[in-house]
């Protein structure tokens, strides 16, 4: 049974573009939240050009969520709370208004200074002095981002996260860590031969990825603040799939060295080699619950691709999905109640959701080349990759559906990306 | 038997360049002509061409190819898997790299899984018919090597196989 979260996807279709230097040349944003907040984002007063930098970065990541609804405040530009006249902005149906200042520090930080004030009950609901160097301007304008999120819809924001991926051009391959916004991209490693599977530590400060560069698949594990680089494991046949434990003290692998794709734990520094499953079939994809004690896998022990679940310290294991066609990538939901996977059916692949309890499974996109979905750590978005235009795209879905956006990167092709954890 | 062999060559042509993008290297390259005879007069062995060198012999046949989600050496390609068998327990000096890839239609991870599995059989085949262990290796590019890339059967019955790569 199939559930089409589809509802409310149609229309709107707005054309961000991003103006700043740097690998995301354009937003494309489909549908709209159930119910968009109005808020009126006042250009900060100060270095005028500094306050545009964060303005945008601002309304880009609130537009970018689905959720609000921005109200043009042009003709009024208040910076301090006695210089609001509440009824301006109630006549122009804005609930909530952002006003601030920002200036350069004596050591050369940039410091702004915010408030966010509720229009209707005219009060104000959170003021904050945010502050990074100079070349962080983009930091400053996504916690702005997250304080206002956080403020109006009562969930953590996740605008200052980081995400990752692999950009394919040719035969070049290059693995990129960048804004959740796709900007402020840096390359972890550049080679001729493939590179897949990026898995963030559970503190950000590390990636395991799978590497081709010695001709077969290697699983590594690399500090993203000294590059410094350890073997996860390089047995015979390929060494994959790594996933960290929510403890990062461990994480599951996934090697052929004794016949088939199975999975094995080990340490971070490729120590402690245990062998959990014992199919014969193809075992892979693992992850972690949240609580540290299932992995969810995809295997094709049944005959077919499907997700299965299984204690981490072995045992035996669940078959999870049923549907018609076959579903890879599994990963839980941040509350682990629930689990994004990629479904495949009729040569088309969808984001799909199964709740754990009901066992029901729902589809958040309308199919095409949707793979490898992972939740933002708050739980509200899901990234993917996608196609468009003929190219590898990152897209991004809300989890009820109803909100996407694809995320075109300036050239190549974007696969295998990750949401980053919580900075 | 001859005409079997003729016809799997063709086939395998066929599948090879159909619509190979031209950036691609040719895919299956016939090895390099034989050692130029004009050199030493080869005294006993005169008839020691290597078989791997003969642009008509079966051997110049290098990949094996499979239907969807599949990873059993199909009838087909059984005889080149075991002619390359048979070279290789004639030529304990060779080494052969199998490398199995897979269309797109599947995870990256789970095609990895399932090219190395194409890999691995090859690997079994070429051992029962006599290769060494120490003269194979299988690895797997899943689907981060496709030979076309266009989303379409044509394409992804080129990127379902296993290659035999000969070290030099």
């Amino acid at each position: 049974m199939v559930l089409r979260v589809l509802q409310g996807v149609v229309g709107l279709l707005l054309l961000v573009q991003a103006s700043m230097a740097g690998a995301v040349l354009s937003i494309e944003i489909i549908g709209a939240g159930e119910n968009q907040i109005p808020v009126a984002i006042v250009p900060f007063g100060g270095d005028e050009k500094i306050a545009q930098a964060i303005n945008e970065v601002v309304t880009g990541d609130l537009q970018r969520s689905g959720l609000f609804r921005l109200v043009d405040p042009t003709g009024k530009s208040p910076h301090e709370p006695d210089e609001v006249s509440y009824p301006d902005w109630q006549v122009r149906g804005a609930e909530a208004l952002a006003i601030g200042t920002v200036a350069t520090q004596p050591n050369g930080r940039i410091e702004a200074r915010f408030r966010l004030l509720d229009v209707v009950k005219q009060t104000e609901l959170t003021g904050q002095a945010v502050s990074a160097s100079e070349d962080q301007i983009r930091a400053i304008g996504h916690r702005i981002a997250d304080l206002i999120y956080e403020k109006l819809t009562g969930d953590r924001g996740v605008f200052s996260t980081r995400i990752v991926y692999v950009n394919r051009q040719g035969k070049s391959f290059r693995l990129i860590v960048a804004d959740s916004d796709g900007h402020n991209e840096q390359v972890v490693l550049a080679h001729s031969e493939p590179i897949m599977s990026p898995a963030w530590s559970p503190d950000g400060s590390h990636l395991a990825y799978v590497s081709f560069e010695t001709g077969h698949a290697v699983a590594y594990v690399q500090s993203l603040y000294t590059s410094q680089r350890m073997v996860l494991a390089d047995f015979r046949g390929s060494n994959s799939a790594p996933a960290w434990s929510p403890d990062g003290k461990q994480l599951a692998v996934v090697l052929t060295r004794d016949g088939s794709s199975q999975i094995y734990l080990v340490r971070p520094d490729g120590s402690g080699l245990r062998r959990i499953t014992f199919s014969g079939a193809i075992d892979t994809e693992p992850n972690f619950s949240p609580d540290g004690q299932y992995l969810l896998f995809t295997s094709d022990r049944g005959g077919s691709a499907q997700v299965y679940r299984m204690p981490v310290e072995g045992g035996s294991a669940e078959r999870m999905t049923f549907d018609e066609g076959s579903n890879f990538s599994p990963r839980h939901s941040p509350d682990g109640k629930s689990f994004v996977f990629a479904h495949l059916d009729n040569g088309r692949f969808y984001v799909a959701v199964q709740d754990f309890q009901t066992g029901q499974m729902s589809l958040l996109t309308e199919g095409g080349w949707e793979k490898k979905p992972s939740y933002a750590p708050n739980g509200k978005l899901i990234l993917f990759a996608s196609e468009a235009r003929g190219r590898g795209i990152l897209a991004t879905v809300s989890s009820d559906g109803r909100v996407k956006q694809h995320m075109f990167t300036q050239s190549g092709d974007a696969r295998e990306p990750v949401w980053g954890p919580y900075p | 038997m001859k005409k079997l062999i003729i016809s799997i060559v063709l086939v395998n042509l066929l599948a090879g360049c159909a619509s190979e993008p031209k950036k691609e290297e040719a895919a299956p390259a016939p090895a390099p002509k034989a050692e130029a005879p004009m050199a030493a007069p080869a005294p006993a062995q005169a008839a020691a061409v290597d078989p791997l060198n003969d642009p008509a012999s079966i051997l110049a046949n290098r990949s094996a190819y499979y239907p969807f989600d599949v990873s059993v050496v199909q009838d087909e390609d059984k005889p080149m898997v075991q002619a390359h068998a048979k070279y290789l327990s004639e030529h304990a000096n060779r080494k052969v790299r199998l490398e199995g890839n897979c269309d797109e239609r599947g995870s990256n991870e789970y095609n990895l899984g399932l090219g190395q599995r194409r890999a691995d059989g090859v690997n079994k085949m070429l051992s029962l018919g006599g290769a060494g262990a120490e003269q194979l290796e299988s690895v797997s590019y899943g689907e981060e090597k496709p030979r076309c890339t266009d989303h379409n059967e044509a394409c992804w019955k080129q990127n379902r196989r296993t290659d035999l790569n000969y070290a030099r």
